[in-house]
């Protein structure tokens, strides 16, 4: 990257890091509660939350690293793209609506509304913690590595700097700052995209098919059609079981459903988000076919070797200096605001569900919970600067993966299954996500990814990169075989309540 | 009483329905892609529109954009009749 590009990078990304602290210290202003500091006082509107679930879930890796993709192996990235959008209507028709009538700031409140509290509130927070903590490490190293391509920052300045920044956003903030950093960054995000897209067409007569036609011509019919991706079906049938159902289950997208006022805006909501992002994977298509012909594989891998430049080389080759500039920064500001977002949902766990549910039993005082959750926010920063300089240099794209395995496992059927079915117990539910984040874990680690490219162990013991196929219906069936041998009276009696609340909400939930 | 709590649970039973279908097509048109993509690498690349397309890109377009068209079938049907499905119920207790 030059000395110009760079300079208006700093810039851009200086004016962001600007006005949304300046929204920080607006929003730290109006955080008084708990309710303010998750939650977001409920106040924010159907259209802003869908930005802001948009904005949580269109992380870098999608952005630059499925344009690479695309660009250097060309249909394969699609197939990413595809996965990566169809857990959200399965988050629609089944888990949003309950989800906000039920709970107050985490999916253990569901799980828990008529389950013993303790023990599902300290099930719940270890795989949240686990699935928080895996998708903080792929985002640090992601962030530090390319923030020192951009900007020509060490990797530990840019880890310090993400740190600090996203600390102060969710510090002060809470999650009215966090839901604006979103909502910013997504529009910078889908606006920097399509520009770029619109500028790629425009060299196409707008026609996308001219675009494909000359990306075959530069590199063969292969580039239209399946390459090495998908050699092995069963593989990517797992992958495929893991992101439908693991978008489902990630905490910091499950959280966002609490801060609408009720069912209905968290049903719009979700509806925006969907569209917005299936928009958005197919602008990430053809920036991934415009940088392989207009930039050509051989400058993008010269420039880093994933690919994760295309989409900012491409920027750079169609709009110039400024416009690299620009996509530099919003690269960095969505890597930001991805990481507000998770901290704060690992602060949740620790502060409403250990500390709230299982520490003081559900007795605790406001002011006691927000300074929990303050300082667990304080540690998350920490813990998410270390990691990132522990695992510096090391392979981590597959822990995303392991995320998102982890949430199909361990937090969508216990999650599921307690909205659903009366006689789901206790004890069901925990040993449904034990299994579910033990059993992903295990997997992984004997998977080719851990145990033979990572540790050298030789050949994997277990064939399947990610685990899902395994994984979700073994855990499935652990809820319910155990539910059905500790029969718990207590819970299927509450059912009915559980039901009445789900469908009416918090306000009125007793009709007749 | 009775009759009411049984239309209640009838309007429920059917969002749970509704939900459940919708995802069933919505993990068809997912796996049918990663199937085709799987098995039918032959028939994925085969071009279309004068060679300027394969099959395999309009199928995986397609599978992008039913995942909005799908949640807007659902938000539609959820606005139009099971919101006043529930404020009537809400209303009557």
């Amino acid at each position: 990257m030059t000395e110009g590009s760079s300079s208006v990078a700093i810039a851009w990304f200086l004016g962001f890091v600007a006005i949304t602290l300046g929204i920080t210290y607006w929003a730290a202003r109006k955080t008084r509660s708990t309710r303010d500091y998750f939650a977001a006082g409920e106040a924010i509107s159907a259209v802003q939350n869908g930005f802001a679930l948009a904005g949580d879930y269109m992380s870098a890796a999608s952005f630059l690293g499925i344009a690479g993709l695309v660009a250097t192996s060309g249909f394969d990235g699609l197939i990413y793209s595809v996965g990566w959008l169809v857990g959200w209507p399965v988050i629609t028709f089944l888990i949003a609506e309950p989800l906000r009538n039920l709970g107050k700031y985490t999916f253990a409140d569901v799980v828990a509304y008529r389950l013993r509290q303790r023990p599902i509130r300290i099930a719940a927070a270890a795989s949240t913690l686990t699935v928080v903590t895996f998708y903080l490490i792929a985002q640090m190293v992601g962030a530090g590595n390319l923030i020192r391509l951009m900007f020509g920052l060490s990797y530990e300045t840019a880890l310090i700097i993400v740190g600090s920044v996203m600390l102060a956003y969710v510090l002060f903030g809470g999650m009215i700052a966090t839901t604006w950093v979103q909502i910013i960054k997504a529009v910078l995000l889908l606006l920097g995209a399509t520009l770029l897209a619109v500028l790629v067409l425009a060299q196409f007569g707008m026609n996308p098919l001219a675009l494909f036609a000359a990306a075959k011509e530069q590199y063969g019919t292969g580039v239209l059609a399946p390459g090495k991706l998908v050699a092995n079906p069963l593989e990517a049938i797992s992958l495929g079981i893991a992101l439908m159902f693991g978008c489902a289950g990630l905490p910091h997208i499950l959280m966002r459903f609490y801060t609408v006022p009720d069912a209905k805006t968290a049903r719009r909501s979700v509806a925006y988000a969907t569209s917005l992002i299936g928009f958005f994977y197919l602008v990430t298509f053809i920036l991934g076919f415009g940088a392989s012909v207009l930039v050509g594989r051989k400058a993008i891998i010269a420039v880093d070797a994933g690919g994760n430049m295309a989409a900012p080389l491409l920027a750079g080759v169609l709009g110039g200096t400024g416009f690299l500039g620009f996509i530099s920064a919003v690269a960095f500001a969505t890597i930001l605001a991805v990481v507000a977002g998770l901290t704060l949902s690992g602060a949740a766990a620790l502060a409403h569900d250990l500390w709230g549910h299982v520490v003081r039993k559900g007795k605790v005082d406001e002011r006691e919970q927000l300074k929990v959750a303050r300082l667990a926010t304080v540690g998350l920063a920490v813990l998410a600067i270390c990691l990132g300089l522990v695992f510096q240099g090391q392979n981590v794209a597959f822990m995303v993966g392991l995320a998102f395995s982890i949430a199909a496992s361990a937090n969508f059927p216990a999650l599921l299954l307690s909205m659903l079915w009366r006689r789901f117990s206790t004890r069901g539910a925990v040993a449904s996500m034990v299994t579910g984040t033990v059993s992903s874990l295990v997997l992984i680690t004997l998977s080719p990814t851990v145990w033979k490219d990572l540790l050298h162990n030789g050949e994997a013991i277990i064939p399947l990169k990610n685990p899902g196929i395994i994984t979700v219906p073994l855990s499935f069936l652990v809820a319910i075989v155990v539910s059905l041998l500790t029969p718990e009276p207590e819970a299927q009696a509450g059912f009915d309540a559980a039901q009445r609340r789900m469908t009416f909400g918090p306000e009125d939930s007793l009709p007749g | 009483m009775e009759g009411r709590d049984a239309a209640l649970a009838a309007v429920l039973k059917k969002r749970w329905r509704i939900g459940a279908t919708l995802t069933a097509v919505m993990m068809l048109a997912y796996f049918g892609f990663i199937l085709l993509v799987a098995f039918g690498k032959e028939e994925a690349g085969t071009l279309l529109a004068d060679g300027r397309v394969s099959v395999g890109i309009v199928v995986g377009a397609i599978v992008i954009v039913i995942a909005p068209v799908l949640t807007a079938v659902y938000v539609r049907w959820a606005n139009r009749v099971y919101d006043p499905a529930i404020d009537a119920a809400r209303k009557r207790g």
